[in-house]
């Protein structure tokens, strides 16, 4: 999140090539499309894995934003859109990280788990800034709802973006910058 | 005192304009405080999210849209003055028109499910609001209004402390409590702590102390000095903005006290995130 110039900027979907190059602690700009889902639709996503159906979205190579977005003034593509703590998905994740999933954007910490299944798979987890969600926004060009649309804020979308900015938080070897990141200043 | 008579529409206004505004407009007071952590944060990264998180405030208050798509569930602290009389519509139901309206008008998230445990179906229009209401004497209306996003709620706690455990049992909860949020509650929060009361008092306190201005201070020097020295604490806790690692984690802690049981030291720690929204008017 330096300088925007020096950022690394990354098309999706994310090949294993791109996933396998970054490092934890790096600032990114994402470009292309993802999807969105939060609590309530991983936990409709996660019932269907369980009994052996179809998911109604194709999640292979594709990155999941957990948000749950406010409404769109008139005049916007999307309203007010940051990330929601990670952890509350932390239970569906590695499921969906088995079926192809590449990675997840959030905020936070998360559980080891989910931290296996990011290795296992050459997979990511992106962080953004919690609270920036009026700047996040701006990067948003387009919203496109997939499924589950009486989910209301929590339904699964497309979002086209543009120069998303986010931070790998941990890689595919399983550094983690919530844990190296924090030991570095801590003075406890 | 004469009794005064409040139209019921007067207290919808109101409150609608509140969470409207403590929505769209930050405080002066986590503004300042922002910017003096930009120049003392040690963490490149850390300088850079507190950077980003002073533009995205700007852009909320210019463009007149939430700071956060999390515009939080409805808090109130009312006091009500015992010479007011509520005309055209009872009190209770124009709090939550004016709750309904902002959610609506302002373009804000409608986050409120209607049944905790089975169902979870959103209400779809944020209420019901959770209203602490004071009968106090006088013939005003005095409105707090806060907009609690959950990120930062959900990493509270609750303990019922005995006696014995002292001064420093009431600061080793709280440090435990905000030690296990971590990156969790959208850093760096604001920590409102209640100490006294009953279980649900406590918990009560803390809340309001989470809308109160971090440049103010407990009246007693006391919970001063802690309000400072646990500030301090937690700051070298290594979090940082967004939790990503630095030395700003807390812009402030907030202490609220009141008296208790002989047998009782009841500590709560309400976490708030950096938008820490509140709003107050008087009618």
């Amino acid at each position: 999140m330096n300088n925007i110039n020096n950022m690394k900027r990354l098309t999706l979907p994310l090949s294993e090539q791109d996933v396998l190059n970054l490092s934890a602690g790096e600032s990114v700009l994402l470009s292309g499309t993802m999807l969105t889902g939060r609590d309530a639709a991983h936990k409709r996503l996660y019932e269907l894995i369980e009994n052996g159906k179809e998911l109604p979205i194709d999640i292979r190579n594709e990155l999941i934003y957990y948000v749950g977005p406010a409404p769109a003034k008139p005049g916007y593509a999307v309203g007010p859109a940051g990330p929601t703590s990670s952890y509350r998905m932390d239970k569906y994740a590695p499921a969906l990280m088995d079926l192809g999933l590449r990675g997840m954007i959030g905020k936070g910490a998360r559980s080891q788990e989910v931290i296996d299944s990011i290795i296992r798979n050459k997979g990511v987890y992106f962080a953004c800034i919690g609270g920036a969600a009026a700047l996040i926004a701006k990067s948003i060009k387009k919203e496109e709802i997939l499924c589950y649309d009486d989910l209301g804020t929590e339904a699964v979308r497309r979002y086209t973006v543009e120069d998303f900015p986010c931070i790998v938080a941990i890689d595919c070897k399983g550094n983690n910058v919530y844990v190296d990141g924090v030991k570095q200043y801590s003075e406890e | 005192m004469e009794i005064r008579r409040i139209k019921a529409s007067v207290v919808a206004e109101t409150v609608k304009r509140l969470f409207i505004d403590c929505n769209y407009f930050i405080g002066d007071d986590i503004t300042s405080a922002l910017k003096n952590a930009v120049e003392t944060e040690r963490s490149p990264l850390g300088k850079n999210v507190l950077s980003q998180l002073i533009e995205n405030n700007k852009i909320a208050a210019s463009e007149q849209i939430p700071i956060c798509q999390d515009t939080g569930m409805a808090v109130l602290f009312i006091e009500y003055g015992d010479k007011v009389v509520i005309e055209d519509g009872s009190f209770e139901q124009a709090v939550e028109q004016g709750v309904r309206s902002a959610y609506d008008e302002g373009y804000l998230r409608k986050s409120v499910v209607s049944d905790p445990v089975f169902d979870r179906k959103n209400t779809g229009d944020n209420t019901p609001a959770v209203i602490h209401t004071k009968i106090v004497s006088g013939d005003k209306i005095k409105i707090l209004a806060g907009g609690k996003g959950f990120g930062s709620e959900n990493m509270s706690a609750v303990a019922m402390l005995t006696p014995s455990k002292g001064v420093e049992g009431v600061k080793s909860f709280i440090l435990d409590t905000v030690r296990k949020a971590g990156p969790n509650p959208c850093p760096p929060i604001v920590v409102g702590v209640g100490i006294g009361g009953t279980f649900e008092k406590a918990a009560q306190l803390a809340k309001k102390a989470t809308l109160r201005d971090i440049n103010t201070k407990n009246d007693d020097a006391r919970y001063a000095a802690m309000e400072d020295e646990l500030l301090e604490a937690i700051n070298k806790m290594g979090f940082g903005p967004a939790g990503l690692g630095g030395t700003t984690t807390a812009l402030g802690v907030n202490i609220e006290t009141y008296p208790t049981h002989i047998a009782g030291m009841p500590v709560a720690v309400n976490i708030c995130c950096h938008a820490a929204r509140h709003k107050s008017a008087v009618i």
